[in-house]
């Protein structure tokens, strides 16, 4: 399992794990499950548009998932949000058809897009994909109070000078980026996987936003890294590993909420932070 | 009923014991109004807020509240008219101005800290990650304590009551030392009891601190012990003085264009229309659009 | 007769040919009940997991290749116990309802790439895999007419049956509660609607574009029609038109390009964008130029109206 050849794939899962973990908190703390499932799905497309014109499959991808971006924040203005995502996904995927439709020598990559194929990594794709994550953290911090505010309340956001709807541009761009670093390691089906779940989990474990980003990187890193190694033991694809653990931590987490409020009693929900158990007072972040 | 000690003077410009003089007014707001779309949302409203007063701006749904606010917060641009705060004209990003929103949408399951919202109220519009300084850390302890919320600092927002969430929205509203203060409806899905302590809590703030409060509502009642001012809004025009001066059948009837009849029962106040008069519909400005 | 005179749009055989003859009336049955189904799925903020329901097909598609069965029945097994689940889990906040909705979608997509790897390992092609995603409108068994109709009859009579305490908590689920409307029975029996509906155009237009049906049509209906029946009739009506017009655009390309055409499932997304940049322009004249009263938005479903 760590012959030289799966070293790529380690370290590749890991980066966009790493990435995964930490924009996935956002996406999940935004209700953005939607978009995020939206453009790497769709981003597709772009990689299948991108090897009819002889292009890279990266480029492609990056200006599909942007342009998809820009599309959902466009069509957002005056459409209900999942309206807006809706409709741009069923426009990138139906481009993709068309794309797909033009030749058939090249299928079985474009489904490896589709679901996945982290064995398939060399040492070339390794650069660029660690590139646009180390822009992406970049991002996440610069971007990060504004960012928070606008999620938590964007009246007092836009009161304060930040627009809540450049943020909600800014942050589909983060996604598309990470769609276009992750899509071409790990396909579209598991990034979604990573962004939603183990932030889901993550947060029914402690109060605290920063603990709650730190535990969604490490559960998206067991995620990915158990994954990689069933999958390798079983040659089944990876993205039902990846799924299957998604939705059974899902699970556990609920099950621990409930279990943890029923047992604080009820003036007391909300006060569970398993990692704070003895500081009382907190930090300030 | 009024606030005790209020003192009646010229029309609308008027303190009561919670109004300090000396410093000029906190907000002024003159001849202002808003067209949206082609219809007229507000008209020549016109009235001043001293520091450490506390003004309920008074009026049904739909009447013009949140534009007004909107424009005071500088987030809608009059058609005409100005907004003056502390006697500059209104900028955006400006500290002075404190704001506790209508809609608080927060989940239950949002791993956010009732500190962690109040920080964010500190220092939420700079880029980059919050600092961990004891001096950050101390300020909001502070105000947390000033709004009595250490209580639940440490419990997740989302799983508060009504009345703790708007005591930590206040609080988020006031780390910045702001002079004056606005609140868009905060007592609507509040019990009695807790819109009692909210205002009871606003009162001491605007008392003890010298901030300005300026709080929109669709029933004046829960105000009625702690309001110095009132600036009452119908069919996009605005009447502002005391209680006394303004929630008067005659005031108001030709505030409305038709009568009213204003009805004092066991120290609440009742405002009937006389007619089935609906020829004011005013649209308010809807923050979340049902267009598809 | 017809067909000479409008020759240059109709390609010949278009009406003669068996094939687009199935082609049409699927379509118009699919299109039709996902217009019904649509409008409420627009109006309760449900577009995911109508989205949801129809990725999770993959899955069932995929799994029917793998038995040897149609398609169909694959995507209306695993909707079903889809839509099942989504209730089951109940969330009502819509951040939250979303996110469960993504976790089932993940670990249904899981699914469906392990059945379509056995697909592709046990037949060494990928055809498999374009049919259950994209559809495979010109190829179907023979005999699913009628299934459709049938399926497409259930799914418009729940509705029917459901209409006004459906419409009524779609709009205010506090208010339906309050005035003793099951709710929840109502929410299962929308569900099971929206699973048949979006079988049916995962056999038309393929497993992850019936969005474009069940949302496109909806969506327009709702930028042009203030009331519900009205919006109602209006999707149903862009939708079939949509399908007709992508049918014919597909087969007429087909001929153009001497074999390898549009594909349908390209064409009808194609109109129904087209359809929907016109209404907006559509509506934006209508509040800026027209008679409606400027500044007064008119709310897109008035319960009140709907006797």
């Amino acid at each position: 399992m760590f012959a030289s050849f799966m070293i790529h794939a380690w370290e590749a899962a890991t980066v966009v794990a790493v990435v995964a973990g930490l924009v996935g908190f956002f996406t999940v703390l935004r209700g953005a499950a939607f978009a995020a499932h939206a453009l790497p799905n769709g981003a597709f497309a772009g990689a299948a548009g991108a090897v009819l014109l002889g292009a890279s499959t990266l480029a492609g991808l990056g200006v599909f998932s942007v342009a998809g971006a820009g599309m959902i924040a466009g069509l957002g203005r005056r459409a209900r949000s999942d309206v807006a995502t809706a409709l741009t996904i069923v426009l990138m995927l139906a481009l993709g058809d068309l794309f797909l439709s033009r030749t058939s020598e090249y299928a079985p990559e474009i489904f490896a897009l589709l679901f996945g194929e982290v064995l398939a990594v060399s040492t070339g794709e390794l650069w660029p994909t660690v590139a646009i994550a180390v822009v992406c953290i970049v991002a996440v911090v610069v971007l990060y109070r504004p960012l928070m505010l606008s999620s938590v309340s964007p009246d007092v956001a836009e009161a304060r000078g930040v627009n809540p709807r450049v943020m909600d541009l800014a942050f589909l761009v983060i996604v598309a980026l990470v769609t276009t670093m992750a899509v071409p390691v790990v396909g579209s089906l598991l990034i979604f996987s990573l962004l939603i779940g183990p932030p889901a989990v993550a947060r029914s474990f402690t109060n605290r936003p920063s603990a709650a980003m730190g535990l969604s990187m490490l559960f998206a890193l067991v995620t990915v890294w158990a994954a990689i190694a069933v999958s390798y033991e079983t040659n089944l694809p990876i993205g039902f590993f990846v799924g299957a653990i998604g939705a059974l931590s899902y699970t556990v987490g609920r099950g621990w909420t409930a279990w943890h409020d029923r047992r604080m009693g009820p003036g007391k929900r909300g006060e569970r932070d398993v990692l704070d158990a003895s500081r009382r007072h907190g930090g300030a972040f | 009923m009024t606030k005790p000690g209020a003192v009646a003077g010229d029309s609308g410009r008027v303190g009561g014991p919670g109004a300090l003089s000396g410093a000029g007014p906190v907000l002024r707001v003159e001849d202002m109004s808003v067209s949206l779309g082609g219809h007229r949302v507000l008209d020549e409203v016109t009235f001043s807020i001293e520091p450490g007063e506390f003004c309920g701006l008074i009026g049904s749904n739909g009447a013009g509240k949140t534009t007004l606010l909107r424009v005071i917060l500088g987030l809608t641009a009059p058609s005409r008219g100005r907004v003056m705060v502390t006697g500059g004209t209104r900028s955006r990003r400006d500290p002075q101005i404190g704001y506790v929103p209508q809609k608080i949408n927060l989940e239950p399951d949002m791993p956010l800290r009732a500190r962690d919202l109040v920080g964010l109220g500190l220092d939420g519009h700079r880029f980059g990650i919050p600092g961990r300084s004891a001096a950050r850390r101390g300020a909001v302890e502070a105000m947390l304590e000033a709004v009595g919320a250490s209580r639940f600092a440490d419990a997740r927002v989302g799983t508060l009551s009504g009345g703790e969430q708007q005591r930590v929205m206040i609080a988020q509203a006031l780390i910045c030392r702001p002079k004056l203060l606005l609140l868009d409806e905060p007592l609507a899905n509040l019990d009695i009891g807790s819109a009692a302590e909210v205002v009871g809590l606003l009162s001491r703030i605007a008392v003890e601190q010298r901030i300005s409060i300026l709080l929109s509502a669709h029933d004046m009642n829960p105000l009625l012990p702690a309001m110095d001012r009132v600036v009452y809004l119908a069919g996009g025009r605005a009447v502002s003085g005391t209680t006394d001066q303004v929630v008067r059948t005659d005031t108001l009837s030709r505030l409305y264009g038709h009568h009213v009849e204003v009805i004092h029962v066991e120290g609440r106040v009742l405002i009937v229309s006389g007619a089935e008069n609906q020829a004011h519909h005013v649209g308010d400005v809807d923050p979340l659009p049902r267009e598809v | 007769m017809l067909s000479v005179s409008w020759s240059p749009l109709f390609e010949p055989g278009f009406f003669s040919s068996g094939p687009v003859h199935v082609a049409l009336a699927v379509g118009a049955i699919s299109a039709a009940v996902s217009g019904v189904v649509g409008v409420f799925t627009v109006v309760r903020g449900q577009s995911f997991a109508g989205h949801a329901l129809s990725d999770i097909g993959t899955a069932g598609g995929s799994a029917a290749v793998l038995v040897g069965a149609s398609t169909l029945y694959g995507f209306v097994a695993f909707n079903l116990v889809a839509a099942a689940v989504m209730e089951l889990i109940g969330i009502r906040r819509p951040r939250g309802r979303d996110l469960a909705t993504g976790i089932v979608l993940g670990a249904s997509l899981g699914l469906a790439a392990l059945f379509l790897y056995e697909d592709t390992v046990a037949s060494s092609t990928t055809g498999a895999t374009v049919n259950v995603l994209f559809g495979s409108i010109f190829t179907l068994p023979p005999g699913i007419t009628t299934v459709m109709a049938v399926l497409g009859a259930a799914s418009v009579a729940v509705i029917a049956l459901l209409y006004r305490p459906l419409l009524l908590s779609s709009v205010s689920y506090e208010l339906a509660a309050a005035r003793r409307v099951p709710v929840r029975l109502v929410g299962a029996g929308y569900l099971l609607a929206v699973a048949l509906a979006v079988s049916m155009s995962a056999v038309t237009i393929g497993a992850i574009l019936s969005t474009a049906l069940l949302i496109g049509p909806a969506a327009i209906a709702l930028r042009l029609a203030s009331r519900t029946g009205v919006a109602i009739a209006v999707a149903v009506v862009v939708g079939v038109v949509a399908c007709w017009l992508g049918t014919l655009l597909a087969y007429d390309s087909t001929v153009w390009s001497g074999g390898n055409g549009w594909p349908v499932s390209f064409c009808i997304v194609a109109v129904i964008f087209a359809l929907y940049f016109a209404s907006g322009v559509v509506s934006w004249s209508r509040s800026n130029l027209g008679r409606t009263a400027p500044g007064r938005r008119r709310h897109p479903v008035e319960p009140v109206e709907v006797g």
